[in-house]
């Protein structure tokens, strides 16, 4: 070979190569020792869990019981419908308002980007059920909402935004906290940066000179959105709706504080078969099917948005 | 507007002013249908700006853009009937390169977008690659994309912004060629914005120079390179030797100078009017090295000392140092005659008719710096 007649060293050079080569693998060591210790080995047991019968008393065996997913599943089908519509309205919400808020402070902000960065961001520096309480004095009967409506006059209007959610279903009597609607606003809020921040990262590299070619080309403001600017953000989209329609799905502490007995989500009822109940298998199979519908969407979401290239 | 035809392009007295930065000062321009014209300028001279605002994307801070009788100057980009080539050629990366071409034509609702998106690339000899994406293809070819994409439209203006300015030399070369045949053969008009006075010249059928937001001179490109009108055009375009000369005398025919004691002649009539102080400007290839001698009756002269010798292949150049310090630039054909020794010296000599007279009181060097920066 050339280069060994050159270097003069035969040997020494795939050996090098080789231990070069194994350095990204022992880089992985650490995160992978993580991932089977906190994610495979907690998985296989709550898989294990969900098989199994008996009782916290006498222990549980391994009785490869399906009939468990069967049970689940008929009993808490309308909370996990549930929980899919929530997450689902709170995903289109948080979409709707982080992209002009996105946009926004990728073209428009000038030199208070990084505030406004800061911003986005702030509601993490409080505790995520510090947060949620705060939406109780907003929405309480006597809450910020009313008192402002009451201050300004404005009760009517007030009355009238009620009397719309209640055609709609959201709110149950003339309370606008422990509903549905309370429930979403909640949802909304706490996830509205994991969707302002993956639209901003995308939006922010939007080359402005595209949007400049598509008005070239005879479109319109709308049109150069609906042809350029949103086709290119479609990644953007699909990270923050996923970031935010997963753990929205899962989520139990909003529908615990701001809804009722009426609006109760899959993590809550998880939540009280784990540690309440103490039906370990059902929470676990109740978990389990979570998860695949989870998987099941977010494969046929990514597929129909056709981002995988771009993303 | 009376006088244009139908689809000229006119601005009259165009300005674009930035807080305290005036792009475009006051422009008047008449740009007719069909004809290739090439605004040239250093970069900040303001030629894109007016590109931008022919397009829509700038909007003037007075004067008015015209084509034929219609005033554009308010009209949004995608309400003008005229397209650009960008400098990045800013195609659409999540559609094929077809759906680019088709864009402007499906965005005016034409029914048969798809036969006439396929004639365009047939046009750029580019139609086997209609279905890959802007990425897979090389900067010449989406240069060509960006053209079709434009030309498709059959745009009443159809613009360019220095659209081969990330090709490099061969390739720029082989498009100068192409994008002419293509004005040619599609008849539009063409308004090229570039700073390399080559391809301006290669390509246009009227080239207008820019410098600092004004419009230098206007004209045919033999024209601007035979008698430029200012310092800064005769740097700009080209070479130009340019001597300090002084009017001693105008007859009928010839204007008699003094040019550092020594006597030159120039046609009476290139003189500008009312100026004593002259720069006399002469060409490098235009000045001949002449044999001691056979000097000629009626040819300026000089002698001076030959202080750099390079060799270019067509033609090689000389460096000749005048007796009053400034060296003259020489280009002589290699056509066969013995070249000059460095450190000797030469006698040179040039055609009266040849040269150009310029008013004294410009920057000698104006635009001559700048051709060296880009």
């Amino acid at each position: 070979m050339a280069v060994t007649t050159l270097t003069g060293a035969p040997v020494a050079a795939p050996r090098r190569a080789r231990r070069g080569a194994a350095v990204p693998y022992l880089l992985l060591v650490p995160g992978l020792l993580w991932l089977v210790v906190f994610f495979v080995v907690p998985m296989v047991s709550l898989a294990s869990q969900s098989l199994q019968t008996g009782d916290v008393d006498n222990g549980y065996t391994m009785t490869w019981n399906f009939a468990t997913y069967a049970d689940a599943l008929s009993t808490y089908w309308p909370q996990l419908l549930r929980s899919l519509i929530y997450a689902g309205i709170a995903t289109l919400l948080t979409l709707a308002l982080g992209y002009p808020l996105a946009w926004f402070i990728a073209h428009r902000s000038g030199r208070y980007k990084n505030f406004l960065l800061v911003l986005v961001i702030a509601p993490f520096f409080t505790s995520f059920l510090i947060r949620t309480l705060a939406w109780q004095t907003i929405l309480g009967d006597s809450g910020l909402l009313a008192q402002i409506a009451l201050r300004t006059h404005t009760d009517f209007l007030l009355t009238g935004f009620k009397e719309g959610l209640k055609a709609v279903g959201l709110i149950n009597n003339d309370q606008l906290l422990f509903s549905p609607f309370a429930v979403i606003c909640g949802l909304t809020y706490n996830f509205l940066p994991f969707m302002v921040l993956p639209l901003y990262s995308n939006l922010e590299r939007l080359d402005h000179r595209l949007v400049e070619a598509a008005g070239d080309l005879y479109a319109s403001p709308v049109q150069a959105f609906r042809r350029v600017i949103w086709p290119l953000s479609l990644p953007g989209v699909v990270a923050g709706t996923l970031l935010t329609f997963i753990p929205a799905a899962g989520d139990y502490i909003n529908s615990v504080l701001l809804g009722s007995t009426r609006t109760v989500m899959i993590g809550q009822v998880i939540d009280a078969q784990f540690l309440r109940v103490l039906d370990y298998p059902t929470a676990a199979a109740l978990s389990f099917i979570l998860m695949l519908i989870i998987v099941a969407f977010v494969i046929t979401y990514v597929r129909r948005a056709g981002t995988e290239e771009l993303v | 507007m009376a006088g244009h035809a139908s689809g000229d392009l006119v601005l009259s007295g165009v300005s674009r002013v930035y807080d305290t930065f005036t792009a475009v000062d006051n422009i008047d321009l008449v740009i007719p249908q069909g004809s290739f014209f090439a605004l040239l300028g250093p970069s900040g001279c303001g030629k894109t700006t007016t590109l931008r605002m022919v397009a829509g994307l700038e909007q003037p801070t007075a004067g008015t853009i015209s084509i034929g009788d219609h005033d554009i100057t308010a009209t949004k980009p995608y309400q003008r009937n005229v397209n650009t080539v960008f400098q990045n050629y800013a195609l659409f990366p999540h559609l094929d390169i077809l759906d680019n071409v088709a864009f402007g034509l499906r965005q005016r609702g034409v029914k048969d977008w798809k036969p006439k998106a396929m004639e365009a690339l047939e046009l750029v000899e580019l139609a086997h690659v209609a279905k890959k994406k802007p990425t897979q293809l090389s900067g010449g070819m989406q240069q060509r994309v960006a053209l079709a994409r434009a030309v498709v439209n059959r745009p009443d203006v159809l613009l360019l912004d220095e659209p081969l300015g990330a090709l490099d030399l061969k390739l720029r070369r082989q498009m100068q060629i192409e994008l002419k045949r293509i004005q040619q053969e599609v008849g539009l008009t063409f308004v090229h914005v570039t700073h390399d006075q080559e391809e301006a010249m290669t390509m246009a059928d009227t080239i207008a120079v820019m410098n600092a937001g004004k419009l230098q001179q206007v004209g045919d490109p033999g024209t601007l390179y035979e008698k430029p009108e200012s310092t800064f055009a005769a740097n700009f375009l080209g070479q130009s030797n340019l001597l300090r000369a002084t009017v001693k005398g105008v007859s009928a025919e010839i204007a008699s100078l003094d040019v550092h004691g020594i006597p030159m002649t120039v046609p009476a009539a290139s003189l500008p009017g009312g100026a004593s102080e002259l720069w006399l400007g002469i060409r490098p290839e235009k000045v001949r090295i002449i044999s001691e001698g056979t000097e000629a009756a009626g040819l300026n002269t000089l002698r001076g000392e030959v202080t750099d010798v390079s060799f270019l292949g067509v033609a090689t150049q000389y460096l000749i140092a005048m007796p009053w310090g400034r060296e003259l630039t020489v280009v002589q054909q290699n056509d066969g005659m013995p070249r000059a020794a460095l450190g000797s010296n030469v006698c040179l000599g040039w055609v009266p008719a040849n040269s150009f007279v310029l008013d004294a009181s410009q920057d000698a060097d104006a635009g001559a710096q700048l051709v060296e920066d880009e």
